[in-house]
């Protein structure tokens, strides 16, 4: 399968910190990985500077061929490339239905339309009307995944979905994720829940302290390597 | 007694003035927390660009809007692009010093261009025709302006909860980068809010300058009267807005009625009030 979209070598920087040093991944289109890594590691990070909100040199990211590193967020967002973000971040000031038609915005061609997200989250369409804020985290994750979805993205990034939900609630979720993947979307699932990243990807990265310590086929990579790659110390 | 509801009746269609010289800064706040100090003289701005109007084309200041509310709502565009989103960020003093600075321009400019004269626009027979019912007379040129305030309160009020451009505005205001990530471009965003609201300011312009005479230094004032009906009706209200610049503009009239001296006065005072027991205004937009 031809590559969708490479790191080079990625740096990112805070001011004088340094977030990330030299991240090199690849993802082929179609693919589903898991990037998985402590509190700090650099996930967000490196989704931050995919997304476009944080600005690098042009090519240490390279998506369909083309240097998107240095790209404003909005520009990225009309090549296809979707954030659910971290904490989910809806706007307040705009309900349900706002939120996902904003999320449209881009209006690129694709099967994802505001009923076909209704259709994946029914209790979505009984609220449509309420402020995004009134919904349960749960339901607001699910506005936060419609939301990107609406867009039509070739290319998804899940940040920690799972975060402050109760465990039935982020089942629900996962269960959902095969639907979304398979209308042929390549998807990025961060993680601080390695066992649900690993169950609906078939490839695993692993950062830490902003460098990859960890990657592979995800039936492959064993217990021990990932606490190993997770921790930085012998299980 | 009648002579007392003809004060208020009078402070309310003042009002109506001061909502339209208010509306604009409310929404340039609400959208980007960018503090125009400079909004006073790009009204006085637009009553010049009208007089300019008038005079070369022979026509009534309303037709000119024809011509000022574009050329306004450009000025804005290029001014929010070209200048003022270069000073938004985390800190909230670079716009502030920026715009009092494009304020201390705008003012040297019209005094070189059009001289320190006061000069007024010429509206003809409306500025004098009147209505009078049960012993009470109400001008034509303030019943317009306050209609034409509640109309452009309407409009705003609608641009920004029923249509696309207003729902971006909203989801900037609320989170600049997942709006970016969404992807709107938020520079552009911002110019459209900036000539939006300039489009308003063509309007309080005209009215002002068929109503009173003005002349390059009277920018300030009008931001003053401006910014106490935004805090009067609280911070990102829009209704609100129209209902503080009622209150100034009747504390105003009342005040005058009193002791012609009183006038500006009675307005800051009824501003202090609201400012102590409400110090949010009256109707400030519920906080999520």
């Amino acid at each position: 399968m031809p590559d969708l979209l490479t790191l080079h070598a990625l740096d990112a920087h805070y001011g004088d910190f340094q977030a990330l040093f030299g991240i090199d991944m690849t993802l082929a289109d179609g693919e589903v990985i898991a990037i998985i890594g402590a509190n700090g590691a650099g996930k967000t990070t490196m989704l931050r500077s995919i997304s476009g909100l944080l600005r690098n040199r042009a090519d240490q990211i390279v998506y369909r061929g083309q240097p998107i590193g240095a790209l404003r967020a909005d520009r990225v967002a009309h090549l296809g490339i979707a954030l659910v973000p971290e904490g989910r971040q809806l706007f307040p000031s705009l309900s349900v239905e706002e939120n996902l038609l904003l999320g449209g915005k881009v209006g690129r061609p694709g099967p994802w339309s505001m009923e076909k997200v209704f259709g994946l989250f029914p209790i979505l369409e009984e609220r449509r009307r309420q402020a995004s804020t009134s919904l349960s985290g749960g339901q607001q994750q699910m506005v936060a995944i419609g939301r990107a979805l609406m867009a039509n993205p070739d290319f998804v990034m899940f940040d920690e979905v799972s975060l402050g939900l109760a465990p039935v609630v982020i089942k629900s979720i996962y269960d959902a994720l095969p639907d979304i993947v398979g209308e042929g979307m390549t998807a990025m699932i961060v993680e601080q829940d390695i066992s649900k990243a690993l169950s609906v990807s078939s490839r695993v990265y692993c950062l830490q302290e902003g460098r990859v310590s960890l990657e592979g086929r995800t039936k492959d990579v064993t217990h021990d390597q990932i606490t190993q790659a997770y921790f930085g110390v012998a299980a | 007694m009648i002579e007392w509801v003809g004060v208020i009746v009078q402070g309310t269609l003042l009002g109506g003035l001061y909502a339209l010289f208010a509306a604009g800064l409310s929404l340039i706040f609400g959208v980007m927390r960018l503090v125009n100090i400079a909004h006073g003289d790009l009204i006085v701005l637009a009553a010049y660009l009208g007089l300019s109007t008038t005079m070369m084309l022979d026509v009534h200041p309303f037709v000119a809007l024809i011509v000022v509310m574009p050329l306004m709502a450009g000025i804005g565009y290029a001014l929010q692009r070209g200048v003022l989103n270069q000073t938004l960020g985390p800190d909230i003093l670079p716009p502030l010093l920026v715009t009092f600075g494009l304020s201390v321009i705008l003012q040297n400019a019209l005094l070189e261009g059009y001289t320190a004269d006061p000069q007024k626009l010429n509206g003809g027979a409306i500025e004098t025709a009147s209505l009078s019912a049960g012993g009470l007379a109400v001008g034509v040129l303030p019943l317009l302006t306050f209609v034409v305030a509640v109309a452009m309160i309407a409009c705003l009020q609608w641009i920004f909860y029923k249509t696309s451009l207003g729902r971006g505005f909203r989801a900037v205001s609320d989170n600049q980068d997942i709006a970016q990530i969404m992807g709107l471009n938020k520079a552009h965003v911002f110019g459209l809010a900036m000539a939006l609201a300039l489009a308003v300011t063509a309007i309080a312009g005209i009215l002002l300058g068929m109503r009173t005479s003005f002349d390059p230094a009277i920018g300030g004032g009008r931001l003053i009267f401006g910014f106490e009906a935004v805090i009067i009706g609280g911070l990102g209200s829009l209704w609100g807005t129209l209902a503080g610049g009622v209150i100034l503009g009747v504390a105003q009239t009342i005040g005058a009625k009193i002791d012609p001296g009183w006038q500006l006065l009675a307005g800051h005072i009824a501003f202090l009030v609201v400012l102590a027991v409400r110090p949010n205004g009256l109707f400030p937009r519920v906080e999520h």
